[in-house]
């Protein structure tokens, strides 16, 4: 047995507050293990806060500390329970910030769940007095606490090949007007949609059960829709039936009924919460029906740089409970996303390892260990002009979805879906020719165009809509001098 | 009508040289290349008939040897749909890369919507290719006997 000095170990237990540093939450010298979940966050201490007390304050409060010392500690082997900042950088250009990693051993989380993941990580910091603000940017999921989801009920091969679809992004639309249509008249938009040559037709976020148009009415007619249009192409389709409900019951009452109907997918919002789309999840597993999730609500804390929870930690979460689509920008669209945080997520969902890069906002290694991927969906203010950007920004391996670019074409419904398919084949053909379809791709569309009046009355009528504005959630990445 | 399957269903028909540029986009993946072909296009028919063996690991320049696999695949089966299917045998893929119809038969009278009307509104659909209402081999002929 080894003696531990008596003087050291009073000062450590002594009643009373004791700064987090000191109490064992930042240790300059720890060396994570494989099995560490590891955290990446910013934080923006008070001025005069110690960055390193700040980002022990937050490894304490997110693990096992309370704000004095506690004998009951004594009862533990606390040093394995105690979350570790292990390095504090500040922010290149963002002067008061410091990205603070930490580690936490794997006994602190309960197996498969997102709650408790999320209960630990982001359960009471983000209130703490002592930071001005807080960010979680990125976590280290280790392979050993992903081994133990499932994942997506189905992922990106399984749809495909349950599908028949392959070598092109799939096409959706989300029906318009979101509120309002009558069940007949929003079954007249998915069948339009779908006949004109869409893969999918989507509920939206907020379309759940309203009085002008209950769930159940909007369910059966959407369907005759979709199986019209199978009926007419010979090619598979669905409609993402909005199951989001008030109680957990009346989501599996809907998702019964989808199924029941034949429905080859359903959706949920994000508003759900983690429980329940991980009971959602394994519903989906179990019955066979894709699940697709809509991230509604998210931007009250993904979007501001200083404070809330980056979307790719939101992407990382959503692959562990399980869902096969989800919402992950556009880039050219209507709504937030800078490129290279778009290929972070992008990756972060669709890849098996993907490597700790800064440029796109991705702090450190992560390893799949081959759970299978999630479809990301782009949504948003995009049309069919800009489909050789959206081929270069997102990949293959992405829903498209236009709202307005289908049902607000001057032709009609159907002719906004078979523009938007002109469009996706044309630019994929062009890409696999080996030509330099970002540069050529207005010269290919227009060339597809004169065969096709829908497409060419898409160009025309969209040609000049573009969303320019500066993104809010950015990189911090600065290329370092190296010496050459 | 026309059926809408496969990556490049709402372009006009592709020519063969068309066809041998896809062809080459999948031979530089390093893509087994197959031919299938099918009188029952239904869209859950997940097994149309394999034209031969898939084929491994051709350079890049044989791309003719694929497309002598479809003129031959036609040939023999005029009244049929024949598809090209790249696989990608890559780990965490595993399935079909590219797939596309190289030829349809002249004529595709569609499908049936089948409707039975169930409980509370609920209705049950099937859909059924009108061409096989015929046996498997006699179909697609247009009034023609074999």
């Amino acid at each position: 047995m080894t003696a531990v000095p008596t003087e050291k170990k009073k000062d450590r237990w002594a009643s009373g507050v004791t700064p987090y540093a000191e109490m064992g939450y930042f240790n300059a010298d720890y060396v994570p293990k494989d099995t560490d979940i590891l955290a990446a966050f910013r934080i923006a201490p008070q001025p005069g806060v110690d960055p390193i007390e700040a980002a022990a304050a937050v490894a304490g409060e997110s693990s096992t500390a309370t704000w004095t010392v506690v004998w009951t500690d004594r009862l533990t082997a606390h040093e394995n329970y105690q979350a570790k900042a292990y390095d504090v950088s500040p922010v290149p250009g963002r002067e008061g910030e410091y990205i603070a990693k930490i580690a936490y051993d794997l006994d602190l989380f309960e197996e498969g769940s997102i709650a408790n993941l999320t209960s630990s990580i982001i359960g009471n910091v983000f209130g703490f007095k002592a930071l001005r603000a807080l960010r979680l940017e990125d976590m280290r999921i280790p392979a050993h606490y992903v081994k133990t989801f499932q994942g997506p009920p189905h992922g990106i091969v399984m749809e495909r090949e349950y599908l028949d679809k392959f070598g092109r992004p799939l096409l959706g639309a989300t029906v318009k007007p979101k509120l309002g249509l009558s069940a007949k008249n929003y079954g007249r938009v998915v069948y339009e949609a779908l006949s004109g040559g869409l893969d999918f037709t989507k509920d939206d976020e907020n379309i759940n059960s309203q009085p002008f148009m209950r769930w159940r009415d909007r369910f059966l007619y959407s369907i005759e829709g979709v199986n019209r249009a199978i009926a007419q192409t010979g090619e598979l389709k669905g409609h993402y039936m909005n199951v989001t409900a008030a109680t957990m019951e009346e989501m599996y009452e809907r998702a019964e009924f989808a199924k029941e109907l034949g429905s080859v997918i359903i959706m949920m919002d994000l508003t759900v919460g983690y429980t329940a789309m991980q009971s959602m999840s394994k519903w989906a597993r179990r019955n066979g029906l894709i699940l697709h999730l809509h991230r509604a609500g998210h931007g009250t804390y993904t979007r501001q740089k200083s404070h809330g929870v980056s979307f790719r930690v939101i992407a990382k979460w959503c692959r562990l409970l399980g869902v096969d689509h989800i919402h992950a920008g556009t880039v050219v669209g209507k709504l937030e996303g800078d490129p290279a945080m778009i290929k972070g997520y992008y990756d972060t969902l669709r890849l098996d390892h993907v490597p700790e890069n800064l440029e796109n906002g991705i702090y450190f290694d992560q390893d799949w260990a081959s759970l299978p991927a999630v479809m990301p969906v782009a949504s948003g203010g995009i049309h069919a002009g800009q489909m050789h950007q959206l081929l270069s920004y997102l990949g293959e391996d992405v829903v498209l979805q236009f709202g307005g670019g289908t049902i607000g074409h001057p032709m009609g419904i159907a002719a906004g879906a078979t523009a938007n398919r002109v469009a996706v084949e044309a630019i994929i053909q062009a890409r696999n020719e080996g030509r330099d379809y970002f540069h050529e791709g207005p010269d290919i569309l227009e060339k597809a165009a004169k065969g096709c009046p829908e497409l060419n009355a898409a160009l025309q009528v969209w040609k000049d809509i573009t969303f320019d504005f500066q993104s809010t959630d950015t990189p911090d990445y600065v290329v370092t001098p190296t010496v050459a | 009508m026309r059926i809408t399957q496969g990556t490049f269903s709402f372009l006009p028909d592709l020519s063969d040289d068309q066809i041998a540029a896809q062809i080459r986009y999948a031979l530089d993946h390093d893509w087994a290349m197959s031919v299938e072909y099918t009188d029952d296009p239904h869209p859950r028919n997940s097994y149309w008939d394999m034209w031969g063996m898939p084929l491994f690991d051709l350079p890049i320049e044989q791309a003719d040897v694929v497309l002598r696999e479809i003129r031959a695949c036609r040939e023999a089966h005029p009244d049929t749909y024949v598809k090209l299917i790249a696989y990608d045998s890559s780990k965490g893929r595993q399935t079909t890369a590219l797939s596309f119809i190289v030829h349809r038969p002249s004529d595709e009278p569609g499908f049936r919507l089948d409707r039975t009307e169930s409980h509370d509104r609920v209705v049950r659909y099937g859909i059924r290719a009108y061409a096989t209402d015929v046996p498997a081999g006699s179909r697609y002929r247009n009034g023609r006997t074999a």
